[in-house]
């Protein structure tokens, strides 16, 4: 168990390693100048003063120290939590920045994968049941995967907020409003978050549905199905022991999605302008804001890492197999 | 008498047609026999073991009857068949090594089966039949995945019989085992008919050597019909049928690997039960055959107990 666990910590480690150095890259080996477009940005025309200026943000982003030594400040920065200043939100610290940011996309993310998870695992269960149920969820379902997620949220701006005009297509919250804990503000903030929420759980639905139905089907199908039914065993005991073995790989298919619907939130959150990460990496790149990108990326990643650590682990608890494996074979 | 089977007519429903697996078969199997069913691969052995306890969606039950302890037994039925099954009628199937749910501990699977039957466990009893196949009580509480394939084998063994059940069908399930293996579950098998767990057994397997070692009489099927059935002396020494023959004279001598003797054995294949061949099913292959094969034999009983289906028998 403890070596199962050190084999997976060992290889988010080296995966956060190389993303952090990769991230590290980008921005310093990519063409254009941040600073620079900055100096720009503040159209000033007397050379010392550019130069002074430019002077003064190199130091503050440390640019102007050897590459190596840029590195490893980056590491120490890192670990320190301090991600850099923002350009584009200058002077705020970056970290400020996404902190600001992250609650709006777990609060899209956290309920929108759970959701679609049991709602589609459910329905998947339902659909391989039921035939008339199996001709409506699978086509449906087979739609929805398929769709495209900046396909479905444009659709949806469009259908809600152009043409039937019932739910606000941009931002997190009213304009006319001030965050504060009062319940306008709570019920513009959740008018605002309805429509990529579900847009992310309707696309996510379809794959769950179709991935269960038919993980059911073939567990109902497997060899200790069977036996229990020469048994005389009643479909319900059955059905019961083929929903518990076709949601282990289901738990496992959480995993493997999570860096795709993570990426789906991105998008989604920009097209409905929704104040999320994804939003912030619009702004970021739109501003050559390399610090504001490297931060949110990492954080993502980060992010992606610890979800994934956290679905091992309930796998684990939920699957005798892998803990029997671990304890070595006995035979 | 314990099953009696009449005229049992079980066909595949295929896209391409009626797959006749079993073809009007008679036989009977008395209190405390057991029976071999014989004959090469894809004769219908399985078919049968099926048919006497449950179904596959692809199987259709178009004729003849089956009774067990002078019941009817309404295979084609598969609601009203489940009383019977693991009372009655009980299996252990060819894939024993995977019948076990992987992520349920055996004790807790094995009492789930049984509430679910309303049947509550007797443990004690449990135990020593635990104890009778060697296993030690603590697999109870384990996975299968923790148990080797001969344990599991043996679990399963445990589990099929333990509610006493008239009929036992054991399917190939010394296939896929060494022969010292073999010789243990030969051996458990009968222990079990001695101790009464089961009254009578079908032990099907396509190696005749084996079913020698165990069976009272022994059946031999071509391509979905009986060939031969007799007492399992009669079928070793003094069989009739040309098909048993060349079954038992393709045996390797003691020794011989198992290898080796796929060499030598009998030329072509069984024909197809898609459209079988009018008349004797083996005629294709038969050294003896001639004009009158191509009516279909009857299964004749030529001496006390021993059945032929051959015009030269
Ligand atoms: N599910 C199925 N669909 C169609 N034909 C089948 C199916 N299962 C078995 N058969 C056919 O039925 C015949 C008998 O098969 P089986 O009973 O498995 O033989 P055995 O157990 O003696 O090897 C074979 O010709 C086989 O091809
Ligand atoms: S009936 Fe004819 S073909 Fe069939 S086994 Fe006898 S001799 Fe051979
Ligand atoms: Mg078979």
């Amino acid at each position: 168990m403890r070596q199962y666990f050190g084999r997976k910590l060992l290889i988010y480690g080296l995966t956060f390693f190389v993303a952090v150095t990769v991230n590290w890259m980008i921005p310093r080996f990519m063409p254009g100048d941040p600073v620079a477009s900055m100096v720009a940005r503040a159209r000033i025309s007397d050379p010392e003063a550019v130069a002074a200026m430019q002077q003064y943000y190199s130091n503050l982003f440390g640019f102007d120290q050897p590459i190596l030594a840029q590195y490893f400040n980056f590491w120490g920065a890192l670990f320190a939590g301090n991600f850099g200043i923002s350009i584009w939100a200058y002077p705020l610290p970056v970290s400020e920045v996404i902190m600001d940011a992250v609650p709006y996309s777990l609060g899209l993310l956290i309920p929108s994968i759970l959701l679609s998870w049991f709602v589609g695992n459910w329905a998947g269960a339902l659909a391989a049941r039921r035939k008339i149920l199996d001709n409506t969820v699978l086509p449906v379902g087979y739609v929805l995967t398929a769709m495209p997620y900046m396909w479905i949220a444009i659709l949806l701006c469009w259908g809600f907020g152009v043409v039937f005009q019932v739910l606000p297509v941009a931002g997190g919250y009213s304009f006319a409003l001030q965050p504060d804990l009062s319940w306008e503000f709570v019920w513009s903030l959740f008018q605002h978050w309805l429509l990529p929420f579900v847009s992310l759980f309707l696309v996510a639905l379809g794959g769950w549905a179709i991935g269960m139905r038919n993980m059911i089907i073939y567990e109902l199908e497997a060899d200790y199905s069977n036996y229990l039914a020469a048994l005389g065993a009643p479909h319900r005991l059955i059905r019961r022991y083929a929903f518990r073995n076709a949601v282990l790989p289901q738990i496992t298919g959480l995993a493997l999605q999570l860096g795709v619907l993570v990426a789906g939130a991105l998008v989604t959150e920009i097209v409905f302008s929704y104040p999320g990460l994804g939003s912030l990496i619009l702004k970021a790149i739109q501003n050559q804001d390399f610090f504001l990108l490297q931060g949110t990326f990492l954080f993502i990643v980060l992010g992606v890492l610890i979800a994934n650590f956290v679905i091992d682990v309930v796998y684990v608890i939920v699957d005798p197999r892998t803990r029997a494996g671990m304890a070595g074979a006995t035979t | 008498m314990t099953l009696s089977v009449q005229d049992l007519r079980v066909y595949y429903r295929t896209l391409r047609g009626e797959v006749k697996a079993l073809d009007g078969v008679s036989f009977d199997v008395a209190d405390g026999e057991i029976l071999g069913l014989a004959g090469e691969s894809g004769c219908g052995k399985t078919t049968l073991g099926k048919s006497l306890i449950r179904m596959d969606g692809r199987m259709k039950h178009v004729g003849g009857r089956v009774e067990l302890d002078g019941e009817n037994l309404p295979i084609g039925d598969t609601v009203k068949m489940n009383p019977f099954r693991f009372t009655e009628v009980s299996i252990i199937p060819q894939y024993s090594m995977s019948a076990m749910n992987p992520t349920r501990k055996i004790g807790r699977m094995v009492r789930e089966l049984l509430d679910s039957r309303g049947v509550t466990v007797d443990l004690d009893e449990l135990h020593r039949r635990l104890d009778l196949v060697e296993l030690n009580r603590d697999v109870l509480g384990k996975y299968p995945l923790e148990l080797s394939g001969g344990m599991k084998q043996r679990m399963v063994m445990v589990i099929s019989t333990l509610l006493n059940p008239s009929l036992l069908i054991a399917d190939e399930i010394t296939s896929a085992l060494d022969v010292s293996t073999q010789k243990a579950v030969v051996t458990t098998l009968k222990g079990f008919r001695e101790l009464g767990f089961v009254k009578s057994m079908i032990f099907i397997t396509h190696d005749i050597s084996l079913t020698n070692q165990l069976a009272d009489t022994i059946m031999v099927m071509y391509a979905g019909k009986l060939a031969e059935k007799a007492p399992a002396d009669a079928i070793v020494n003094r069989s009739r049928h040309p098909y048993t023959q060349l079954l038992i004279s393709s045996l390797p001598e003691v020794g011989v690997r198992y290898a080796e003797k796929k060499l030598t054995g009998i030329p072509g294949n069984p024909p197809s039960l898609l459209n079988p061949p009018v008349g004797c099913r083996f005629q294709d292959r038969c050294p003896l055959a001639f004009d009158k094969c191509r009516e279909e034999p009857p299964a004749v009983e030529v001496e006390k107990d021993h059945f032929v289906a051959c015009w030269k028998a």
